[in-house]
């Protein structure tokens, strides 16, 4: 912003300074997780004196970690498929159609957003205490599906709005069928931003713990339950090798997604 | 198509996630409302918000609650203002690596986030480990399972919705405003201090209020990273469902919490839309 000759008075090199170092309080905390994570230590000592994958090997050795990390992808899996069908429907919808209280339901669909998550999940919780339906993963994958949709209607809203509708309209006037034109035209053409809301309500399911916390059973947990549940009695080193591997789901979503992106552009220009 | 029938079509691709919203998200806020106002056997009273008002305790875990949450949005808008600046102010390409730097751990799982910190802040931790090889301690410090370490947990956590919403106002701002306050005369701190801080206060307002709204709600950060006497609304709402079982005083925790949550909220979407932030992910 500021104009070429004056880029370094000293403010400018004060703000500079101040910026990075809160640069640096972002990712420190991740990176040192990442390299403690290969310690061969007994308590996790920075640098560490030695490397070695120990932790890994008791975190991908243990049958009770392997399940949770099984529960986990199924549970993720479901609100995938589900918060990306619905919520692409509804975005459709809410970009391409002209009706009354259109704002108020697209407000109504971020709303999980803003409501604590320890309130949807103790809702979830007595609601499904009563169906008897606690301790499934489908009723953890329901209430997750919540927390995605507005992740996804984001997302897929945004795609939306970038696509050229010309494209679709010259697949009408060729004689298409609407169907036809969107199965043909539209999706192949705003598939990545399909894919990258797919992947960020998988992200958004396998990193969150309040619900099932309240909706897990003793045989049936996900990894951040786990997660909970050794953190409440130790800090445990081998929950820094499943952070790292939490951290590396995050990362692999956020590259294919900035991938996707790349090659998403549907504007038409 | 007529006009009519199209909007009818539009309707019902809205319909599912509508209805899976109404069935999992409002039905169950509604059973909660209900819930703190019906008493078996003896119908519908105002008996748990009454007791929350008599009980000591819980008023002073409810002022506490306001007093983290002030505190953290202080801290990340002390913190956050300054990047937000710096990252609209660099070249976007340039911004945009940057900006890795706050998506990371905007996105990885807030167990994780808080489980770094306490490795970090332990008594054997990586800060303590450092104090004491410096000689600034003689002893570890006790920065975890204190108000200490649950603010700085909280505000590494909210930080990064912070820079985002104070970013996205400040991308908004035209370069040409502060161009021409220069070439009126103005210095490099009297155009940032009358045009660009001005223009920037949506940004702060948002970023303040979102924050802050998102504190009072905070769970998983306090409950492991508090002491016995950091006790927040969420943390007191999670012990009454599972270890007191009182799930109807819960409920009107609940309903308090979210009240305050959604005043706030009204507020925010005044100032800044939502999806705006998430969008300016990078």
């Amino acid at each position: 912003m500021g104009d070429e000759g004056q880029r370094t008075g000293p403010g400018r090199v004060a703000v500079a300074v101040l910026a990075a170092l809160v640069l640096v309080f972002l990712i420190a905390p991740v990176v040192i997780i990442l390299i403690v994570s290969f310690s061969a230590a007994d308590y996790l000592r920075f640098p560490p004196p030695s490397l070695s994958l120990r932790w890994y090997q008791r975190f991908f050795g243990v049958a009770a970690w392997r399940q949770a990390i099984w529960v986990s992808t199924q549970v993720a899996v479901l609100t995938m498929v589900f918060a990306t069908v619905f919520g692409f429907l509804a975005s459709l919808a809410l970009v391409r159609g002209r009706f009354r209280g259109k704002g108020a339901i697209y407000a109504f669909l971020l709303s999980p957003l803003i409501v604590p998550t320890i309130i949807t999940a103790i809702g979830l919780y007595f609601f499904f205490v009563r169906l008897k339906a606690t301790g499934s993963i489908l009723a953890m994958a329901l209430g997750h599906t919540v927390l995605a949709l507005p992740v996804v209607v984001i997302i897929m809203a945004a795609t939306l709005q970038g696509f050229d509708v010309r494209f679709e309209q010259a697949a009408l006037s060729l004689g298409a069928s609407r169907l036809t034109a969107l199965r043909r035209v539209t999706l192949p053409l705003i598939m990545p931003g399909v894919l990258s809301a797919a992947l960020f309500a998988f992200l958004t399911s396998f990193d969150e713990l309040l619900i099932p916390l309240f909706l897990a059973g003793a045989e049936v947990q996900t990894l951040t339950v786990r997660v909970w549940n050794s953190l409440l009695l130790e800090v445990d080193p081998t929950i820094a090798a499943v952070s790292s591997f939490l951290i590396g789901v995050t990362t692999a979503v956020l590259g294919a997604s900035a991938l996707l992106r790349g090659r998403g552009d549907v504007s038409g220009t | 198509m007529t006009e009519r029938s199209e909007a009818r079509g539009y309707l019902l691709l809205l319909l599912p996630a509508i209805l899976v919203l109404l069935a999992l998200f409002v039905y169950p806020l509604l059973g909660i409302a209900d819930r703190s106002v019906y008493k078996p056997r003896v119908g519908y009273t105002l008996d748990y918000y009454a007791q929350i008002w008599r009980v000591p305790v819980y008023l002073t875990v409810i002022w506490g609650t306001f007093q983290i949450s002030a505190l953290v949005t202080l801290f990340s808008l002390a913190l956050g203002y300054p990047l937000a600046y710096l990252l609209a102010t660099l070249r976007p390409r340039v911004a945009q690596l940057l900006m890795i730097v706050v998506i990371l751990p905007f996105f990885t799982s807030i167990i994780v986030r808080t489980y770094a910190w306490m490795v970090l802040l332990g008594s054997n931790g990586v800060v303590n480990q450092y104090l004491m090889w410096l000689g600034l301690a003689e002893a570890p410090l006790k920065l975890l399972y204190n108000k200490g370490g649950v603010m700085i947990g909280m505000t590494y956590v909210l930080l990064p919705y912070m820079v985002l919403t104070v970013y996205s106002v400040m991308r908004g701002i035209d370069p040409a405003f502060i161009r021409a306050a220069h070439s009126l005369g103005a210095s490099r701190w009297q155009a940032f201090r009358k045009v660009f801080l001005p223009l920037s206060l949506p940004g702060i307002a948002g970023g303040t209020l979102l924050v802050f709204i998102l504190s009072l709600g905070f769970f998983i950060t306090p409950a492991l990273m508090g002491g016995p006497s950091d006790v927040m609304i969420a943390m007191l709402i999670e012990r009454e469902v599972e270890y007191t079982l009182n799930w109807s005083f819960a409920s009107a925790l609940a309903v308090i919490l979210l009240m305050l949550t959604l005043i706030g909220f009204v507020g925010y979407n005044r100032i800044v839309r939502l999806d705006r932030v998430f969008e300016a992910r990078g």
